[in-house]
C-alpha cells in the first residue's frame, strides 16, 4: 500500500515506530472483528491538517471562498486554543487518515484505533453503501472541471453560480440511491387516461342498473378520475425532495451550469451519510478506541495522558450536546443490555424494579448485537430504538428552547419523551427543514412552488429570503414557498428582486412524506 | 509547500474587503471599528458572510445536558446542534489599518496627499550591505569567513576531505559592514482642537472622536511619521492627552481664539514649518463668545495658522444651543481659500461625507 499517496506533492511515509504501531493496532482491531478497508496514514503539519479539514478531508477541492473561510476559522480556533483537530479520516477505499505530526505517540495510537472504528463503520454501515469509494479521484476531477469553467467563464460568474447551488445543497433526498421514488409516466399514458371517462359500469339489466351501478357511485368514480388526471398533468406529479436534481433536469441552465450543479449535488450526496450517522459513527469509533486502548495498547506510563485526552473528547459541556459522548454511552448501553439479556418481551413486561436491576440471563450477546446495529441503523433509528429513560436521567439531558419573554434560552423539560422527541427532530433530515417542490408550473405560469412540511418549528425568514432569491435566479421565474409562521399559514414569494410574505394563504404543511 | 487553500483564503479576504467597502458608511458612523482596533489591525465582525439556506429559526430549541430546573436559563446559552448544520458563527475578519485606509481612500475618492516640497527632512539609516576585512567580532560573517578559510586550506593543501576540519586564521575573517543611506521622510503632525464648552454634549464629542479616528487612519496611511496633539478649550485652552481629549466634560463660555493661540504656540515650539506637514483640525459647535473674538480668530488664521499649515480644517457639529455662526464667518473669510476646509457634521451618518470634504483636497 506504500505507494498510494501520489496525490500529495510531498509524500511523507510514517516513521518506523508508527508503522509498527499501525500494523500492531490493525491486528488488534481485526481480532475484535472490525472489518475495514486498507487504511493509509499521512503525517501532516497543523496548516496542512487544517487545510484538509476545511476541504472536508480531501487534499483537492474546487476553488471556493468558503474553504478559505473555514480554514481561517480553524486557524483562529487553534491560535486561541479553542479546538484542535485530533483525527480525520475519509470514506474511501483505501481509506486515508491524517495524523498530526507533533502529537505524542500515545495520541497517535489513540487516533489510529479510533480511525479503524470509523473505517469499519464506513465499510459496513448500510447508509454508506452507495457512496463513491473513489471519491479522492472524483473530487480532483470535479476541481479540474470547475477550474476549466472558471477559465472559460470567469471566476466571479462561476463563483456566484456555485454560491447559489450551495444554498440549495441541503434540499436533498436522503434516500436517494436506496429506494426508487416513482416511475416517470409517459405522455401517451396520460393521454390514454384522459381519453377514458374513468367510469366502470358493472353489467346489469335495465331495471337493476340503478341498484348495481348507483349514480352516486358513478359520480364518485368520475370525480376521482378527474382528480387523478389533474394530478397526472401536474408537474411534478409527486412532490420532489431532490431540488438540485430537479433543477438539473428541468431548469433553464447552460451546460456548464448543469455540470457544476451536478458536481455540488454529487459531493453533497457523498457527505450526506456522514451527517446521518454522526452520533453512531463517533460513538462507535470512540467505543473501539477506548476498548483497544485500555485493554491492549496503553503502557502504564501513558494512562494518565490517555485519560486526560479521552475525558476531553467525551466531556459534556454544560448545556450542550456531545455526539461522541451520547454515542459512546448508547453503544455501551446496548452492549450491557444484550450481554445481560435485558431485551425482549419478558424484560419489557417486567414491572419489578429490583428484579430488573439485577437482571442477567448471561446471554452474552452484546458484541453480536452491536455489530448488527452498526450495519443497519442511522442516527434517527438508533436514538429511536436505543435511547432509554435511564440514560436520559443518568446523563441529565434536557430540552431547551428560546424564551420570547426573557430573550433567553431556557431549560424546557427533562421528560424522557420530550428529550427523545427533540433529539429525533434535530437528527431528522440532518436538522434541515423538509422542503419539497410541489408544483413547477404554478398558476400555469412556469413558476415554482415549494412546500415546507411544517413540524412545529418555523423557518428563519431572513435566510429564507436570500435562499429564495437564489432559487428564483436559478429557476428564472418567481418562486413560492408554502409554510407556516407563528402558527399561521403563510406563502413567501420571491421573483428574483422582491420578497413578499403573504399571510393567511395556502395550507402549509400537513402531510407525511 | 504551497497550499491550495491559499487561493481560497485570498478569495475570501477579497470578499471581506468588498463587504467592508459596501458597508463603509455604516462602519464610519458606528463605534464598532474603533472598539476593535488593535495595534495594526482592526477586527470586524461579519455576521453576513454565509451561504443562505432554508433553516430553522429561533423557536427550534434543542437538547442539552447539565444541572438546573425546568424554566431556568440553559447554561452556556445555546446548545450544540446534533445535525450537520453549522451554528451561526459571527466571523471576525481582520483587516489591517493600511488596507482600511486604502478602502477609505478609494471609496471616498480621496486624492493621495502630496507632501509639501520643501518640507522634507531626511533620516539616516544604516544598512548592512557590505563586507570588510576588519571589524568587531560581533559582526563577523561566519559563512564568508568559513569559505575564505576553506579556500585558503585547499589552496595550501592542508585540507583533508576525510577529516574536514577548517580553522580560520586572522586573515580569513570577514565582517559585515554598513552604509549610511539618507532617505527623505515626510512627517506630519495633526493638532486636534475641540470646543468643550457647555454646549458640546456627549453626542457631539462622539462624532468628533469617530471623525478623528478616520482622519488619523487616513493621514497615517500617507505619512510615515504622524504625531498627534490635542487641545481642548472653552474660554481658555490647554493641551491634554488623547484620553482626556475625548473624555472631559467642561462647561463655560467659548473663546475660540484661545485654542488658536495655543495651537500657534505649539507649532512655533515643536514643529518647524519647513520640516513638518501640519494639519490643525478644529471641532466646535460654532458658538463663539463674541464677534470681536471671532475677528481675533480670523486674524490668527490669516496671519499664522493657515500659512503654516498644509491645510486648516474646521468641522462643525450641530448642538441644540449653538447658533453655528462660526461656520458662516469662516466661510465668509476663507470660503475660496484652498488651504482651508470647512465641513458641517449634523449627525453620525454625515461623518463619511464630512471626511470627504475635509480630506478631499489632497493637501
Amino acid at each position: 500500500m506504500a505507494e498510494q499517496g501520489w496525490f500529495f506533492r510531498v509524500r511523507r511515509g510514517l516513521p518506523p515506530e508508527l508503522r509498527e504501531a499501525q500494523a500492531w493496532i490493525e491486528g488488534i482491531a481485526r481480532g475484535y472483528g472490525l472489518d475495514f478497508f486498507d487504511t493509509i496514514f499521512e503525517m501532516c503539519t497543523y496548516d496542512e491538517i487544517n487545510m484538509i479539514a476545511s476541504y472536508g478531508g480531501f487534499p483537492t477541492r474546487y476553488p471556493h471562498w468558503r474553504f478559505g473561510m473555514e480554514y481561517l476559522r480553524m486557524q483562529k480556533g487553534y491560535e486561541y486554543g479553542l479546538h484542535k483537530i485530533y483525527e480525520m479520516v475519509i470514506n474511501t477505499d483505501p481509506a486515508y487518515a491524517y495524523l498530526l505530526d507533533n502529537n505524542t505517540f500515545m495520541d497517535q495510537k489513540l487516533v489510529m484505533a479510533h480511525v479503524f472504528g470509523h473505517v469499519d463503520f464506513f465499510k459496513n454501515n448500510l447508509w454508506f453503501a452507495n457512496t463513491n469509494r473513489k471519491m479522492l479521484d472524483q473530487m480532483a476531477n470535479h476541481a479540474a472541471r470547475v477550474r476549466r469553467y472558471i477559465d472559460r467563464h470567469g471566476e466571479d460568474e462561476v463563483e456566484r453560480f456555485i454560491d447559489m447551488c450551495l444554498s440549495l445543497e441541503n434540499l436533498a433526498d436522503p434516500y436517494e440511491g436506496h429506494i426508487r421514488r416513482h416511475r416517470a409516466r409517459s405522455e401517451e399514458e396520460v393521454e390514454r387516461h384522459a381519453r377514458s371517462d374513468g367510469v366502470h359500469k358493472l353489467p346489469a339489466r335495465n331495471y337493476m342498473d340503478r341498484y348495481i351501478n348507483p349514480p352516486e357511485y358513478l359520480e364518485e368514480q368520475r370525480r376521482r378520475h378527474l382528480e387523478n388526471l389533474e394530478k397526472m398533468r401536474r408537474f411534478p406529479e409527486e412532490p420532489v425532495r431532490d431540488v438540485l436534481g430537479f433543477l438539473i433536469r428541468h431548469g433553464r441552465l447552460a451546460r456548464w451550469q448543469q455540470d457544476v450543479m451536478g458536481i455540488i449535488r454529487a459531493e453533497a450526496a457523498y457527505f450526506a451519510p456522514q451527517g446521518m450517522t454522526k452520533v453512531m459513527n463517533e460513538g462507535w469509533a470512540s467505543y473501539w478506541h477506548t476498548t483497544m486502548m485500555t485493554r491492549d495498547i496503553l503502557t502504564d506510563a501513558e494512562v494518565i495522558d490517555y485519560a486526560d485526552h479521552h475525558s476531553g473528547t467525551v466531556a459534556m459541556r454544560p448545556g450542550s450536546f456531545n455526539p461522541y459522548k451520547v454515542g459512546l454511552e448508547l453503544w455501551r448501553d446496548i452492549e450491557r443490555r444484550w450481554d445481560r439479556g435485558q431485551f425482549g418481551k419478558e424484560w419489557l413486561e417486567c414491572e419489578d424494579v429490583a428484579r430488573k436491576r439485577d437482571w442477567d440471563t448471561g446471554a452474552g450477546l452484546g458484541r453480536q448485537k452491536m455489530f448488527e446495529v452498526r450495519r443497519t441503523h442511522n442516527d434517527v433509528t438508533f436514538i429511536d430504538t436505543f435511547l432509554t429513560e435511564d440514560f436520559v436521567r443518568e446523563n441529565g439531558l434536557f430540552t431547551w428552547e428560546y424564551d420570547k419573554r426573557s430573550g433567553q434560552y431556557i431549560i424546557a423539560s427533562r421528560d424522557f419523551k420530550a428529550v427523545k422527541e427533540k433529539l429525533l427532530f434535530m437528527l431528522s433530515n440532518r436538522g434541515n427543514p423538509r422542503i419539497l417542490i410541489t408544483d413547477a408550473n404554478h398558476a400555469n405560469r412556469g413558476e415554482l412552488e415549494l412546500t415546507h412540511v411544517h413540524e412545529g418549528v418555523d423557518i428563519q425568514l431572513e435566510w429564507a429570503r436570500e435562499t429564495m432569491r437564489n432559487l428564483a435566479t436559478l429557476w428564472g421565474r418567481p418562486v413560492h414557498l408554502v409554510t407556516r409562521v407563528d402558527d399561521e399559514p403563510v406563502v413567501l414569494h420571491h421573483d428574483g428582486s422582491e420578497f413578499k410574505v403573504e399571510k393567511g394563504a395556502g395550507g402549509g404543511g400537513e402531510g407525511d412524506r | 509547500m504551497i497550499l491550495n487553500i491559499d487561493n481560497d483564503l485570498n478569495r475570501f479576504k477579497k470578499i471581506v474587503k468588498g463587504r467592508v467597502r459596501k458597508d463603509l458608511r455604516r462602519y464610519m458612523g458606528s463605534d464598532e471599528l474603533i472598539g476593535r482596533q488593535g495595534d495594526k489591525v482592526v477586527s470586524i465582525p461579519l455576521p453576513e458572510i454565509h451561504i443562505p439556506r432554508f433553516r430553522y429559526g429561533k423557536n427550534q430549541g434543542g437538547v442539552g445536558q447539565g444541572e438546573g430546573e425546568e424554566g431556568d436559563p440553559a447554561q452556556g446559552g445555546q446548545g450544540q446542534q446534533a445535525g450537520d448544520q453549522p451554528g451561526e458563527h459571527v466571523l471576525e475578519a481582520e483587516i489591517s489599518l493600511e488596507e482600511l485606509a486604502e478602502i477609505i481612500g478609494e471609496e471616498l475618492e480621496l486624492p493621495r496627499i502630496e507632501p509639501r516640497g520643501n518640507k522634507r527632512i531626511s533620516s539616516r539609516k544604516d544598512r548592512y550591505t557590505g563586507i570588510a576585512l576588519h571589524g568587531p567580532e560581533s559582526l563577523r560573517h561566519t559563512r564568508r569567513t568559513f569559505r575564505q578559510a576553506l579556500r585558503r586550506q585547499i589552496a595550501s593543501g592542508t585540507y583533508d576531505p576525510k577529516r574536514p576540519v577548517i580553522i580560520p586564521i586572522k586573515e580569513d575573517k570577514r565582517y559585515r559592514t554598513w552604509k549610511t543611506h539618507t532617505e527623505p521622510v515626510s512627517a506630519a503632525v495633526i493638532i486636534y482642537m475641540m470646543d468643550v464648552s457647555g454646549s458640546m454634549g456627549q453626542k457631539q464629542k462622539d462624532i468628533v472622536r469617530l471623525e478623528a479616528f478616520w482622519i488619523d487612519t487616513w493621514l497615517r496611511h500617507n505619512y510615515k511619521n504622524v504625531e498627534t496633539r490635542f487641545i481642548i478649550h472653552d474660554a481658555a485652552a490647554r493641551e491634554v492627552s488623547r484620553d482626556v481629549f475625548f473624555r472631559t466634560r467642561e462647561s463655560g463660555g467659548t473663546l475660540i481664539s484661545s485654542a488658536y493661540k495655543l495651537c500657534m504656540q505649539i507649532i512655533e515650539d515643536d514643529y518647524p514649518v519647513d520640516e513638518w506637514n501640519i494639519y490643525p483640525f478644529h471641532f466646535s459647535d460654532g458658538d463663539n463668545w463674541s464677534a470681536s473674538d471671532t475677528r481675533t480668530c480670523m486674524e490668527i488664521l490669516r496671519e499664522h495658522l493657515v500659512p503654516a499649515s498644509n491645510q486648516f480644517s474646521y468641522g462643525q457639529v450641530d448642538s441644540e444651543y449653538g447658533s453655528g455662526q462660526f461656520y458662516k464667518d469662516l466661510k465668509q473669510h476663507f470660503g475660496d481659500d484652498e488651504r482651508v476646509a470647512i465641513s458641517r457634521i449634523p449627525n453620525r451618518d454625515a461623518i463619511m461625507d464630512s471626511i470627504k470634504e475635509l480630506l478631499g483636497k489632497g493637501r
